[in-house]
């Protein structure tokens, strides 16, 4: 009698089981119609996709490459910096069966990516940040973009716009990239005037809400009056600044909905263009390089439209600079330039072009910032 | 520079920060101590806490008043509150791991139905700039005091009032000290235990209610960095007393600005040091004031941690 406790019987249950898979061959098939081989594309990121931030950057280009026809999209969000995010990749593999995977987050790298890239040869790896480097597994490739440009721009407006001539910066970590924008920023302010300093707060973590508000209050409090930051999700940031009546600069994302009289512009990301680019690629049976990188030409960044709030001046420099950065061998970091202990980082002819790899692993902060790296 | 104050920056950073920061402390730790006092642990306010600011926030956005959020974030809290107590109602329950489980919960929860509101912005509670006195912006900055803040100042004096000198403070504490004595004296302890700790949930979730509608002001989900855990410890910290919550709460909270505030000024070395600076506290004082001879002082005696 343990048969009539069953729900289905086996014979009902071949039958469904038969519909069911019937179903998903239909509609497979518009997809594989479109397309001579679906692809299924995963993105990680690191926090909420929708933080006005670095993963919402990322989830906008999840977005676009969503729209091209034969390839389905899957996210997860919130993963850690762990182990997990191996167990996420290997889920979207095995069971979402993806083949490109983009773990956007900088510490997804090493040894998480390298870890996992051996064992499916077969899958791409691509991530945001990384350096790429010979060696590494050949299925990996790392991208990212010149954003210390878009920071340079932003401190342009920032040096016009300042009245104390004292400009903010909310940090989280002192890695390289976050360095760079820091002295960026305070080099495009002081292509306005050599007299400006930048004050930087690190807070030592990627997303910390109360110690980024603390922050933004103790630099509004110092006296700078135009504040920007590198942390993963600028909205306390840029409310808190504004709050304090604050000039405010972006970043990662257009942020101006949450400071429109007050935001100037901003630094973001542009990678709907970057991620449409690199899967049309794929889907066209081209290889992608391993090493990518690109700025403001190549479309991997781009600027906020300008505010409300920016004088005349100032954006007449924005735009001749933005143009000459367009054109491609600009260098920010060029000599004779010290950092803020006092030692030559580099003398009078030097230059490092916005390109050179030497800039990836910076680790000073130039005369006129003040803070510390550690 | 105009308003450049040098080294006077850190004291009014720390008393700003301890006025801004204090107050999901100073909630969260009155709610505590009164579901302590009832002889109950509750773990789970850090959820509450997470649930309430996602609440609050989600309300504010949804009907355009700050305090529509907050009543909500307190309502929420309260059932939260009230799951917790009923469970542990029934025989053979262990706070503790409810407590935890609930915490699990309410996060979770809060980052379940707080996706659509990440984006949104909400109006802000109101403040009031206790600071016109002053020609400084930063001493006018640091003297923004928000309503919730005065609230809870009042909210802990009539604690220790209510503990010290009412008829309610009274059964609470005896159902606190022994279960064997209220029953004797006709109370039911289940009952005001569950009470105390649904009352004790509604504190937490409008200190949640403060993170996210007031300082920082905003709806993610790592708005909480484990506040709601460390003021569970802060009532250890300040003896199961309202008052010395207060003062605990407002340490906290000015520790806690000490690292911005120092790197402004340009002490730049070693911030990760300073932003250890609330724990390194909280493990002096401790220290400081422990004895080996008698049990801590001011514990209710039901507490399943100090039984």
């Amino acid at each position: 009698m343990t048969r009539r406790f069953l729900p289905l019987s086996r014979r009902r249950f071949l039958h469904s089981a038969a519909a069911l898979s019937g179903a998903t061959m239909v509609s497979g098939l518009p997809r594989l119609a479109h397309a001579a081989e679906p692809l299924t594309v995963g993105f990680i990121y690191v926090g909420p996709r929708d933080d006005y931030g670095y993963n919402q950057a990322h989830a906008e280009g999840a977005a676009a490459v969503k729209e091209i026809p034969g390839v389905t999209v899957v996210e997860e969000e919130n993963v850690p910096e762990t182990i997990d995010v191996q167990k996420s990749m290997e889920s979207m593999i095995n069971l979402d069966g993806a083949s490109l995977l983009f773990p956007t987050s900088f510490g997804y790298f090493d040894p998480h990516v390298l870890a996992v890239a051996p064992k499916y040869p077969d899958v791409r790896f691509e991530h945001a940040a990384g350096l790429w480097t010979e060696g590494m597994p050949e299925n990996v490739g790392s991208y990212f973009g010149y954003i210390g440009m878009g920071q340079f721009l932003n401190g342009i407006v920032a040096g016009h716009m300042t009245k104390s001539k004292k400009i903010g910066f909310v940090a989280a970590k002192p890695i390289p990239q976050v360095l760079l924008n820091i002295n960026s920023f305070l080099l495009g302010a002081r292509q306005v005037d050599p007299s400006i300093n930048c004050q930087v707060i690190f807070t030592g973590e990627w997303s910390l809400a109360v110690k980024e508000a603390e922050a933004t209050n103790a630099l509004a409090d110092a006296g700078c009056d135009v504040i920007t930051c590198h942390v993963d999700g600028p909205k306390v940031v840029i409310e808190t600044a504004a709050g304090r009546g604050c000039y405010v600069c972006g970043y990662h994302a257009d942020q101006s909905a949450l400071a429109p009289q007050l935001y100037l512009t901003g630094a973001e990301w542009n990678w709907a263009n970057v991620y449409t680019g690199m899967v049309n690629t794929i889907l066209d049976g081209g290889t992608l390089p391993n090493f990518m990188r690109g700025g403001l030409a190549e479309g991997y960044i781009k600027m906020s439209p300008l505010g409300p709030a920016v004088t005349d001046a100032a954006r007449a420099q924005f735009e001749s600079t933005k143009e000459v950065i367009m054109g491609g061998g600009y260098s920010v970091i060029k000599g004779p330039l010290n950092d803020n202990k006092g030692n030559v980082i580099l003398s009078e002819g030097q230059a490092l072009v916005e390109t050179d790899v030497a800039l990836e692993s910076m680790d000073y902060l130039v005369e006129g910032v003040i803070g510390s790296t550690s | 520079m105009e308003h450049d104050i040098g080294l006077w920056a850190i004291p009014i950073a720390i008393l700003g920060g301890a006025i801004r920061v204090s107050t999901p402390f100073l909630f969260v730790s009155l709610g505590e101590v009164l579901t302590e006092r009832s002889g109950r642990i509750n773990l789970g306010l850090e959820g509450t806490l997470v649930f309430g600011a996602m609440a609050g926030y989600a309300t504010a956005v949804v009907t355009g008043s700050a305090w529509a959020g907050v009543i909500v974030a307190a309502l929420s809290g309260s059932l939260f509150g009230l799951l917790h107590g009923l469970i542990c109602s029934l025989p053979k329950v262990n706070d503790i791991a409810i407590g935890i489980a609930m915490m699990l919960f309410g996060t979770g929860l809060a980052f379940y139905f707080g996706k659509p509101f990440i984006q949104p912005v909400a109006p802000d509670l109101p403040a009031i700039p206790l600071g016109f006195w002053s020609d400084l912006p930063q001493l006018r900055a640091a003297l923004e005091v928000n309503v919730l803040f005065l609230i809870g100042i009042v909210l802990a004096l009539g604690m220790a009032w209510m503990f010290r000198a009412t008829r309610v403070g009274l059964i609470i504490r005896v159902v606190g000290d022994s279960t064997d004595a209220a029953r004797a004296m006709g109370l039911r302890p289940a009952l005001i235990r569950t009470l105390a700790t649904a009352t004790g949930g509604a504190f937490a979730g409008v200190g949640g209610a403060y993170l996210s509608l007031y300082y920082p002001g905003s709806w993610n989900e790592g708005i909480s960095s484990g506040q709601g855990l460390m003021a569970v410890a802060l009532v250890i910290f300040a003896r199961w007393n309202p008052i010395a919550c207060f003062g605990a709460a407002l340490l906290f909270g000015g520790a806690g600005a000490l690292g911005p505030a120092l790197q402004s000024v340009g002490v730049t070395q070693g911030y990760y040091l300073f932003y250890a600076a609330p724990y390194v506290l909280t493990l002096g004082v401790l220290i400081a004031i422990s004895s080996p001879n008698r049990a801590m002082t001011g514990a209710p005696g039901e507490l399943s941690i100090t039984k």
